[in-house]
């Protein structure tokens, strides 16, 4: 009987990196360390955050500026279709202009194995995540900062929040003028 | 030329999904493997049930059952791990099956255009007409919309 090849590692050799493993309910998820800038509590964010509330991107509801850059907040159960979840932290990401809603950071640990999502996984998952890792005894997503907001979807949401400042403006004017 | 030299001889795989057997070409089989735990992630291709994990590395489980005979898989028994081509690359899926696999040596009809592009052709075996499986036209990728065909397919065929 003539069976077929191993096949070659599809694997990708990689130097240690650190991850962050957090999760969304009782999903566990991955995101390269150094693509997070800062992880801050939901209530420490609120006060510096727009809330959207008319937003046609159902997982953003808020808004905060960091700097110059406009950053959204992306919430993770939305976003990956999990039932919905006591989201507590933020996952302010180095670049981009998602930020993510997670419910708690599990631990950091060191990777040195990522594999490619094989191809058998062939939709919107495919931007969503790196690669996949094994750690934790089970397999684990690695997160892409880049798939969280889509074009179309940033699109909106500009528009959106340059009405809002518009509105912001002509109430602002309005009130001077009848000062 | 006759008929019979057109034919080809070759070894297949057959497999059992409830109560029907296919086949598969033997050259597209790794190896049976009892289940093991399977895990599941968030994402949007329902033709995969999640993946395991086989000598560390991550195998995509492909339930063809009801693609294939319109009825759930109700009995797993082993995994068949098979490669599935895309394009130039080669990647080994989990396939669910019922019962223990066979290894034969047959001839095959190849199939017509008419067909479902997952049939690659028939063997005949005890008595029995078997359909040989394309797993590139089976199992979820990239490209063509070949698995909705196939399912159409099994959908206009069933009783």
């Amino acid at each position: 009987m003539r069976f077929a090849p191993p096949l070659a590692s599809k694997s990708r050799p990689v130097r240690a990196e650190q991850m962050i493993l957090f999760r969304i309910g009782s999903q566990l998820f991955a995101i390269s360390a150094s693509a997070v800038q800062e992880v801050r509590s939901g209530d420490s964010l609120a006060g510096a955050a727009t809330e959207l509330r008319q937003s046609h991107v159902r997982k953003v509801r808020h808004v905060v500026r960091r700097g110059k850059r406009t950053v959204y907040v992306v919430n993770g159960a939305m976003h990956f279709g999990l039932p919905p979840s006591q989201a507590a932290l933020v996952l302010l990401l180095r670049r981009g202009r998602a930020a993510l809603l997670v419910d708690a950071i599990e631990k950091m640990t060191a990777i040195r194995r990522l594999q490619a999502v094989p191809r058998a996984f062939c939709h919107v998952e495919r931007t969503w995540y790196r690669g996949l890792i094994v750690a934790e005894d089970t397999v684990i997503p690695v997160l892409n900062p880049g798939g969280l907001l889509e074009a179309d979807e940033l699109s909106l949401l500009d528009n959106l929040v340059a009405d809002i400042a518009s509105e912001f403006a002509a109430a602002s004017d309005e009130a001077r003028v009848t000062a | 030329m006759s008929a019979v030299t057109e034919l080809e001889s070759q070894s297949y795989v057959l497999l059992r999904l409830g109560d029907r057997r296919f086949a598969l070409r033997a050259e597209c089989i790794g190896e049976l493997v009892t289940p093991s735990r399977i895990i599941r992630f968030p994402n949007q291709t329902p033709e995969v049930d999640g993946v395991i994990l086989r000598r560390g590395r991550i195998v995509p489980v492909c339930d063809v059952t009801e693609t294939l005979t319109g009825h759930k898989l109700t009995s797993l028994r082993f995994y068949l791990l098979s490669l599935r081509h895309y394009g130039a690359h080669t990647e080994t899926v989990a396939l669910p099956v019922t019962g223990e696999c066979e290894l034969i040596a047959a001839e095959i009809t190849p199939a017509s255009g008419d067909h479902p592009a997952h049939v690659e052709g028939w063997i005949s075996y005890d008595g029995e007409v078997i359909e040989v499986l394309n797993l590139d036209h089976l199992t979820p990728g990239p490209g063509p919309e070949a698995k909705e065909l196939a399912h159409a397919a099994a959908q206009e065929s069933r009783p």
